[in-house]
């Protein structure tokens, strides 16, 4: 199918490791990076790839979207900015994928509740912390009840941007949120360490899942597999170092549990425009353009984009 | 007036001097690593009222992960938090209770409930080098009219001339006083005076300057007595040293110290050592020593509260806990990332 052009609105790290990506797309093409600082490295750099740039936001995009063709957008903004521009996107017939904590819309994991949200006119997609370990819930949880799930996100401090550092609260709670309502545990807690190592470690994650009754160990495992080969399909460097399985019975917020499965992950970037140990951005792009090629592929491939 | 003999030379004068420094007695927060989070309320009410009795001025009381701190990672409290914060408000008459929160761990929000259950003083915590995750914290427990302390951990891992840049993020975000923590006990009191004087000329002269000492090197009470002649205005103790690794600087030794030195702490140093004996030494589960799993800690500069992690993980897997120890030191592996130690000790395992 002919791409489909798309525009990414914030020329920070964030939004200019998404535009390397999507060049790299065949489903997206990125016709448009919009920031609001004319000098920016991510405008510099989209312009010698032969995008179009503005540094005059929203308003640059919803002014010349009609003539790009631009039916979807990132917002690599912050949860202010996109709060204000979610409805003039809307209105505007753009679909927005919404990297900020704005939460407009849905929260999306691409291999666990993606599809239920493909009418959305807005898609959020909550923490790099949850789109690591929300799969691993949501793996376990295809085979066993999980009562409780706790996931600890360790993250290079060069990585841990000045909006999450200001606000780390709204990272722990959106995630343990999404590790209940997308992953499917009965409770869940969240916990982010930041590590200054020099040079900088790459982003870890353990999810520890508790289970009301002993399990089929190679049947969770097998799950665990299954789930990490599909999420490594669009973020190459996610993997799972271990495994380990602990008899209870554990005390934990959500009930007793007869047994806990530990999953021990990382997540090496890709080195696009942010360097490798920051695993933890390169899961928020690689998801997000996972996120807008199923959408582009399930709301226009029939609809007169040739498949 | 009646004076018993045996205590005719501990009367307190006429007028009690002013203390010279304060002292924050955490038996009850750090001493929760060497119990493995298993408080009663009754040891809580027991250790808080005998410590106030004794002349304690505050009192920290919390998971030893700080609030929100029970879970897989650090360790399920057997006992809701907020019981036995309560537990300690409603058996003292004069110590301030105070908590210990760690922002990526506990939320801001957490403050607001403790503060109601009667802490009034709100200790937030980050790695020596990430102040800027404790502006939110620290703004929300001064909105909620608590006293703030930023207490900034590992801190041999950073310069003094990081540790004031730290210091001033908390200082400019309403910390009343900044701590230089040795969470891995690490610290000679050469490395501790260096950087309580970087802090002490750098801030404010209204701000103050604390110390927290681990005792894996055998140093914490000469750390202590190193930072007050530095000018720090708050010192940390736990009573019999109850704490992570080799426990903490001793409040009862402490005290005793300071007295020597014609220091007044307001505590009574007899009524101290009772405590000491009589009420913390029947709650300890384990000798509170330097053994070699505990000195390394301080060798190789790693979290106190791996240890017990650490000796778990080693028995598991088959492998010597110094060396699991050893290469988190390596790895610079920072505090609160407990779910390393396994996957540590998971790769050693696997060595040939």
């Amino acid at each position: 199918m002919s791409r489909i052009p798309v525009a990414v609105v914030g020329s920070g790290n964030i939004g200019t490791d998404l535009v390397v990506k999507l060049r790299r797309s065949e489903v997206l093409e990125p016709v448009a990076l919009i920031g609001i600082d004319p000098d920016s490295d991510g405008l510099r750099h989209a312009r010698k790839w032969g995008l179009e740039t503005s540094a005059e936001g929203v308003d640059w995009l919803l002014a010349h979207a009609h003539r790009l063709g631009v039916r979807l957008a990132y917002e690599a903004t912050s949860a202010a900015v996109h709060a204000a521009t979610a409805p003039r996107y809307a209105e505007a017939g753009i679909v927005a994928i919404d990297l900020t904590p704005a939460a407009v819309g849905p929260a999306v994991v691409p291999p666990v509740n993606l599809e239920a949200h493909l009418d959305a006119p807005d898609v959020n997609m909550i923490t790099c912390g949850g789109q690591a370990t929300i799969p691993m819930v949501a793996a376990v949880r295809a085979v066993t009840p999980v009562v409780y799930a706790e996931i600890v996100s360790t993250v290079a401090s060069k990585s841990a941007g000045p909006g999450t550092r200001a606000n780390i609260d709204e990272f722990t709670e959106t995630t343990a949120h999404g590790l209940v309502t997308i992953g499917g545990a009965d409770q869940g807690k969240a916990i982010i360490v930041l590590n200054p190592a020099d040079p900088p470690i790459l982003m870890r994650n353990t999810v520890y899942c508790a289970l009301p009754e002993p399990v089929d160990q190679a049947a969770v495992e097998a799950s665990i597999e299954a789930m990490a080969a599909t999420v490594s399909a669009y973020v190459p460097g996610y993997r799972v170092k271990g495994v380990t399985f602990d008899a209870g019975p554990f005390g934990t917020p959500g009930g007793t549990a007869a047994e806990r499965v530990s999953i021990f992950l990382e997540v090496t970037g890709r080195g696009d425009y942010l360097p490798p140990y920051a695993g933890n951005l390169d899961i928020m792009t690689a998801s997000a353009v996972r996120v807008g090629e199923t959408i582009a592929q399930r709301r226009w491939a029939a609809s007169g984009v040739p498949a | 007036m009646t004076t018993e003999p045996t205590t005719a030379t501990l009367e307190q004068p006429a007028m009690a001097p002013t203390p010279a420094f304060r002292l924050t007695d955490s038996t009850l927060r750090d001493g929760s690593h060497a119990v493995a989070h298993r408080f009663t309320p009754e040891q809580v009410a027991a250790i808080a009222g005998a410590l106030d009795a004794a002349g304690v001025p505050v009192i920290e009381v919390s998971h030893g992960d700080g609030l929100g701190g029970s879970s897989f990672n650090y360790g399920f409290g057997s006992t809701d938090q907020h019981a036995l914060i309560a537990a300690a408000a409603g058996a003292v008459r004069r110590a301030r209770i105070a908590v210990l929160l760690l922002p990526g761990i506990g939320l801001a929000r957490d403050l607001e409930q403790v503060r109601d259950l009667g802490a009034s003083i709100a200790r937030i915590a980050t790695h020596s080098t990430e102040a800027d995750i404790a502006i939110q914290h620290l703004r929300t427990a001064r909105d909620l009219g608590m006293e703030t302390v930023g207490f900034l951990m590992m801190a041999h891992m950073a310069s003094p001339a990081e540790l004031l840049r730290q210091a001033r993020i908390m200082e400019d975000a309403g910390a009343q006083c900044v701590y230089v923590v040795d969470s891995a006990g690490a610290m000679t009191p050469d490395d501790i005076r260096a950087r309580v004087a970087e802090l002490r000329n750098g801030l404010a002269a209204t701000t103050q300057v604390g110390v927290h000492a681990h005792e894996n090197l055998s140093l914490s009470v000469a750390n202590s007595m190193a930072a007050l002649r530095e000018g720090a205005a708050q010192i940390d103790g736990c009573t019999r040293g109850l704490g992570a690794g080799a426990g903490n600087c001793p409040t009862e030794v402490l005290v005793a110290v300071a007295d020597r030195l014609g220091m007044s702490t307001g505590v009574d140093p007899l009524a101290i050592m009772d405590v000491a004996e009589d009420v913390v030494r029947p709650v300890q589960t384990r000798p509170q020593i330097v053994d070699r799993s505990a000195l390394t800690l301080g060798y190789a500069g790693v979290y106190s509260s791996f240890l017990l992690h650490a000796e778990r993980a080693a028995a598991r897997f088959g492998v010597d806990a110094r060396e699991i120890l050893l290469e988190l030191g390596r790895r610079k592996v920072v505090g609160g990332q407990e779910d390393m130690i396994v996957d540590v000790a998971m790769e050693l395992a696997a060595r040939p």
